[in-house]
Formats: structure tokens, sequence, C-alpha cells
């Protein structure tokens, strides 16, 4: 007897759930169907990324909407039963929120998911990547067939300009008037080009767009293709995202097969090629001129920015090169027009922007808002807030190698390109690492320009050896050498640089050390001056000691000590043995009771007693973890 | 696949509109079906495969089934709600495959609730 699907589990096959093994709890899913004899009602469908990495593998089963998390093989059988065959929620696996314990099963009803608004990524979960038909299901192609039939080039160009909508890859700059310059230019030969060389640390807005919604990317190509009448596309992805490479070339070959590629798209007379070009993963390839010299399979390096790529790009032809997230919001965009889209955001800000949350945060993940909402909101509310009792929230690192550090007093201001680079930073692609009390602010801007040092292409002076000089002082002043007047030689330094460098990299190089100085001056000072990391990372420089009236005498640090460095009675306060302590600060992690005081490098040289008297004289005198 | 038109287009969206109200929750009628043990013992998984057979020979794609545990009332199991917009939930007991393919037919598909195999209207009150 043939019966019905009346529900569908939408198991996360991003990459971050992919290697939680995803594909491990399908196959044990469907074997658990088969055994209850409801194979034909209940079905398994592999979804893009879901946004919740960090409780991976996620799932969200319709049409009840719950939402199921770190989902094992040896749960399988027991939720299938619960949920599947007697239709109660498995309140095992359903999210509970930190604090309060409570299991909250429906999606709708999950912090994380209720504050997002869903543009660009309004399929993910809901869609199987790899079927062209549920994306076509979900009004996919839609945008595509008004933009053929019932668009002129033109019509297409100014939805797209009154959208207000802006480069999602980091620099901002108005796509509309992109694709205006694009248009307007003739040439023999024009291209569509794709920036899916997603480098920034801690980012992976754009892989995860490619992954979950191929499609959605393709068609915004097409769209361009149409209004600035060109007739090829590339998309550059990097070699290290092979899902998002599968992904995209499956949904490809897809639409070659039907017609939405090749020649004479839908019947309507228009042509489009794509093809995808898979970079070597150099951080540099993310900046257009570099981008396209690498496609033409030349050494990626970046050129002087005499003209604008639109005018002359790759082969010398008009170039409209735009970041995978600007294209996936295309479609929306020519299906609902411009004032649908400028409804969200704000008025130089338009729409949503998808962030990449990390770091120090209890809900790691991929969220999507509108750009005026505010950090502490994606923070607190998205976020979940910071992931260790007892710490608290110091930083947001934003724009990678390229932006910079925002401390707690900005949380208010809203993600907007004009609010965030008041701060210092910059949106940027959309990497927002959060950062806790535990994080040392020199170390983090001597963690980017190493990143950078390391990634200058090595065509212009200024980035080559300005960032690898930058980086030296940097370790200077971590490694207890830095002398009087090294802020100002940063400061000087970054000011060359940025006025100096060819291109983007280098320009904004120096914006980590720079946001880091204006907002934690004094963090640099205490290093310089009084040799004293206050969050005890820079090893060199750190002195531990224990506080005699915080600590129970409970023996976790002891064990955790790799270099049995501490010693004590039960119950009775424990003592650091100076001479054989590796300042490794695995003891100030492991403490419960912040019973660990950090003190400046000359502590080292004091007597025992003096040491002591320091690291019992509270908060007054030293500070622990902050 | 052949090459598609713009009218094909459409027609997949047509095609997979099952799937699509399944997963957006946006549906003409809704219908939860008792699985608590009770309701499995007394014979629930036959009326479910009935009712799903039910609504593949209806064409209908605009109807979501939903399962559920035990509802209290287990002498009447094998039970069932019906759930029309801007109508109460109309409960169903003591079912067997003929029986809610009757009411599936004259509830869902013609408006009507089925009176001779209603046990009640409305849901309980919850506090």
């Amino acid at each position: 007897m043939e019966t019905a699907v009346r529900t569908h589990a939408m198991l996360c096959g991003g990459t971050g759930c992919m290697a939680s093994g995803t594909m491990k709890v399908k196959a044990a899913m469907e074997e658990e169907f088969r055994k209850k004899g409801i194979q034909d009602e209940a079905k398994v469908v592999l979804s893009g990324c879901n946004g919740f990495c960090a409780k991976g593998p996620v799932m969200a089963v319709y049409p009840d909407e719950t939402f199921y998390q770190d989902i094992k093989t040896e749960d399988v059988p027991a939720l299938i039963e619960e949920h599947f065959l007697k239709g109660r929620p498995y309140q095992k696996l359903t999210f509970k929120e930190q604090e309060k314990k409570t299991s909250i099963p429906s999606i709708h009803d999950i912090p994380f998911f209720k504050h997002q608004v869903l543009v660009v990524l309004k399929n993910k979960g809901l869609i199987d990547p790899e079927r062209i038909e549920d994306y076509i299901m979900m009004d996919g192609y839609k945008a595509l067939s008004k933009a053929l039939t019932l668009m002129k080039p033109e019509d297409i160009v100014k939805v797209v300009s009154d959208s207000g909508l802006r480069g999602r890859g980091g620099a901002g700059f108005p796509t509309g008037k992109k694709w205006e310059l694009g248009r307007k230019i003739s040439s023999d030969e024009k291209f569509v080009v794709c920036n899916g060389d997603e480098g920034d640390p801690g980012a992976f807005m754009d892989r995860s767009v490619m992954e979950a919604d191929p499609h959605a990317v393709i068609e915004g190509m097409i769209i361009c293709g149409i209004a600035t009448e060109a007739h090829k596309g590339y998309i550059y992805v990097r070699a290290e995202y092979p899902l998002a490479v599968k992904r995209l070339q499956i949904a490809i070959d897809q639409c070659y097969e039907a017609g939405l590629l090749g020649k004479n798209i839908l019947n309507t007379g228009f042509d489009f090629d794509l093809e995808i070009y898979q970079g070597a993963g150099a951080f540099v390839c993310g900046e257009a001129t570099a981008l396209m010299r690498s496609i033409e399979g030349k050494r990626g390096m970046p050129r002087p920015k005499l003209w604008r790529s639109a005018v002359k790009g790759l082969w010398d032809k008009p170039t409209v090169l735009n970041n995978v997230e600007t294209l996936a919001n295309i479609p929306q965009i020519v299906l609902n027009g411009a004032g649908w889209y400028r409804s969200l955001g704000t008025e130089k800000s338009a729409g949503t922007k998808v962030f990449a949350l990390t770091g120090a945060i209890n809900n790691v993940g991929l969220v999507e808002v509108p750009m005026d909402t505010t950090l502490r909101k994606i923070i607190f509310d998205i976020g979940g807030g910071i992931d260790r009792k007892g710490r608290k929230f110091k930083a947001v690192q934003l724009g990678g190698p390229s932006g910079g550090c925002i401390p707690e007093a900005y949380l208010d201001i809203p993600v907007t390109y004009e609010a965030i680079e008041q701060s210092g930073a910059i949106v940027g692609s959309g990497g927002m690492v959060v950062m806790d009390t535990s994080t040392c602010m020199v170390s983090t801007a001597k963690f980017f320009l190493e990143f950078t040092a390391d990634e200058s292409c090595g065509k212009c002076a200024p980035c080559r050896i300005g960032t690898r000089l930058m980086h030296d002082l940097l370790i200077d002043i971590c490694e207890g050498r830095g002398r009087e007047g090294d802020i100002e030689l940063l400061e000087e330094m970054s000011d060359t640089i940025i006025s100096a460098s060819l291109c983007g990299l280098g320009q904004s190089a120096p914006n980590p050390v720079l946001s880091t100085i204006r907002h934690f001056r004094q963090e640099y000072e205490s290093h310089i001056k009084d040799k004293w990391c206050t969050a005890g990372v820079c090893r060199d420089i750190s002195t531990f000691c224990i506080n005699e009236q915080l600590c129970k005498g409970c023996g976790a640090c002891m064990r955790a000590c790799p270099s049995n460095a501490i010693e004590g009675e039960k119950k009775k306060p424990h003592k650091i043995l100076q001479d054989a302590c590796l300042h490794c600060r695995t003891c100030v992690d492991t403490c419960k009771f912040d019973a660990i005081k950090i003190l400046p490098l000359s502590a080292r040289s004091a007597n025992e007693a003096d040491l002591q008297y320091y690291a019992n004289a509270g908060e007054g005198l030293v500070e622990s973890n902050a | 696949m052949t090459k598609l038109t713009i009218d094909e287009l459409q027609k997949i969206r047509d095609e997979n509109r099952a799937t699509f109200t399944l997963r957006k929750g946006e549906s003409r009628a809704k219908v939860t079906v008792h699985m608590g043990t009770c309701g499995i013992a007394a014979g629930a998984r036959g009326v479910m495969t009935a009712l799903m057979n039910e609504i593949v020979l209806s064409g209908r794609e605009d109807i979501l089934v939903k399962t559920t545990g035990c509802g209290g009332l287990c002498a009447r199991e094998p039970m069932a709600v019906i759930e029309l917009p801007e109508h109460p939930p109309v409960i169903y007991g003591e079912l067997n495959e003929e029986k809610i393919r009757e009411i599936f037919r004259e509830h869902i598909l013609s408006g009507q609730p089925a009176e001779k195999y209603a046990l009640a209207l409305g849901s309980e009150t919850i506090f």
C-alpha cells in the first residue's frame, strides 16, 4: 500500500556537523526507520549548514519543528521510538538553555534561532543542497525568470542600486554602482566572478552559503550576467573547501542539464557559462585583482588600482566581481523589490549580514541578522554569552586580519558599516571572534600580524617588510623586551604601511594593532613598563602565585600542572614552586576559586615572603584574570 | 532532466508542494494520531498507514500528519485529532482502518466532521 511521507528529518550536512558524524547518524536513522517499518513515512534529508555548529550533529524535524542536537548513533533507536513513532520530543537531545537547564524543543523558541532574520540563509536546513528541485520548490530561479522576461538590464541594475545592497566581502562598496559600471562599458567580452576565497581566521560564512544553498549563488551570478551583458562566469573557491566545491559542481551540472546554464537559458535566448576555479589558499587571492591574476593562471598578486575591475579586470576585460553572500542576496532582491530589502537594516547599511560567531562563546555558529542589530544582542542573546563561568566579556574581533577589536563600551552599537568603522574595526566578511577576560590584547594583535606578515605576497615593501617589523616589535613587547616609545613606533609604522601599501591586505594589516592600542592602551603600557601581562598569557613575563585566602586546597591545580610545580596538603593553601613553574597558565584555567594570581616579571626575583604578600594582597594591587 | 522553460519551473514548484508544506508548516489540515503504547496496542499503526494511503489516493498535498503520545483516554484508543483552520479540533476515538478512511473523506475532503465517530470538540483546559 502506497503511503505519503509525513515527516522530514533535516539532518545538517555542513562541514562542521559532517565532521561530528552526520553520515553515521543518517545511516543509523535509516536503518531504524526500516526496523520500525516507517521507512515510507519518514525521511532523512541531508541539509546544508544549519548554523548551530557548536552542537553538531544537529537536526530539525518537520512539520513538528523540533530541534535536536549532539546526536550520537547510540541515541538513534530511542530517538526514533520516541519522536517518530510515539510523537513526543526526545528530551535527552533537545536544546537546553545553559543556565536554566529547561528543555525547549521547538526551533522557534530557541534564542539562537529566534532573533535571526534570514534572507541569504533562508533555505538553510530546509532544502537538500544537492537537489535542484528543492531549490526550485523554495521559489528558486523565480527571480531569474523575472529578470529574463520582465526586466531590462537597466531595471535589474536599478533594483540592486535602490536596494542599498553593499559588498558583503568586507569593503562595503555599493553593489549597484559596480553593476552600473559593468553594464555601461562596452566590450566584446565581459565576465562575472564570484569571490569565494574566504580566508579570515574564524570566518566561515561563505563556505556555509556555498554548501547549504549553492543554487542561490549561481542564480545571483546569472542575473548579474543579464544585467551587465556578460556571458561567462567564474566561481573562485579555495580548494580547502572540498564540500563547497563538490556541492557547487553538482549544482552547476544540474543547471546545465536543466537548461539554466549554457546556451538559450530557459528558452529565452540568453547564454551564460559558469565554471569553478579552485584557489590554492593564499590569503591575498581574496583581493580582487590578485584573484583575477590567479584565474588567468598567473601568480596571485595584486596590481595597482589605476582602473576598476568593472572597466579592466579578468584578461583586461570588464569584470564584475562580487562576494558569495552579496550574490546570494540578489535573487531575493530581484524577486521582492528594493523596498522590501530596504525595510531591513538602516538607511546606509540595508539588509542583513551573516556572521560567523566563534571564540569564547556558548553558541558557536552561523547567524544572520538585520544590520541594525546591536553587537550585544548578537553576542549575548543569540550567542548565549561567554562560555566559561566567572569570566567576562572583554572584546569582540570583527573583520579578521583587516579588522579590529571592539571593547565592551561599544557593545550597543549596531553592526552597520559606519558604526563599526567608527569603533576602529570593520564589518569585513563577517568573522566575529568573541574574547573573554583571559585574553591578552597584545598577543591578539601579535597573532593577526603574524598572519598578515605570513600571507603578505611580497610584491610591495611596506607590507612585506613593515608587517614583519611590526610583528617583531610585538614579540619583543610580549617577551619583556618592550621599550618606552614602542607604542608610538607601532603607530608610526602603521601609518606608513597604510598609506604606502599596494592593496587592501597591506592597507588594513595594521588595524588589529591600532584598534587594540586605541581601546587597550593600558595593556600595552603594562607590558612595556611593568613587564606585566595581566591576563597571564605572555609566559615570559608572567609570574604565578597562589592567594592563600582564596585557595581551598582542592588540589585541582596540582593535578593539572604539567611540571609538578604545585604542592600542598589537602584543604590547606597550595604553593607554586617558582623554580619549577613553566608559566603555562594551566593552573589559572583550572582553578575554580580565582585563587591563582598573575604577577609581573619582577615578582620572580622577589623573595618568597614578598611574593606571597603580593599574591595575598587581593584585587587592589594585583588583578587576576582581568 | 530535459531543458526547462519558465512554465516548467513552476510545474516543479507545484509538484513539490507537499514537501514545501511539510517543511514550512503551512497546511490546510492537520491530523494528529495518538501513538502512545495504548494507541499502538489498540491498532494505531494500521490507522496511521491507512491514513497515509488515503492522502496519496486523494492527491492532496496540504495535509500534515503528526504523531503524539497517550491522550489519557486509553480505553477509547486508537484516537486521532483533526484540525482545520478556523475550526476547533475534533477528537475521534475507537478508530480502525475503515473508520479513518471514512473520516478522512468526510471531514478533511468535504469539510464535514464525521459526527458518529467523534468523541469531543475542542481541546482540554490547560492551566
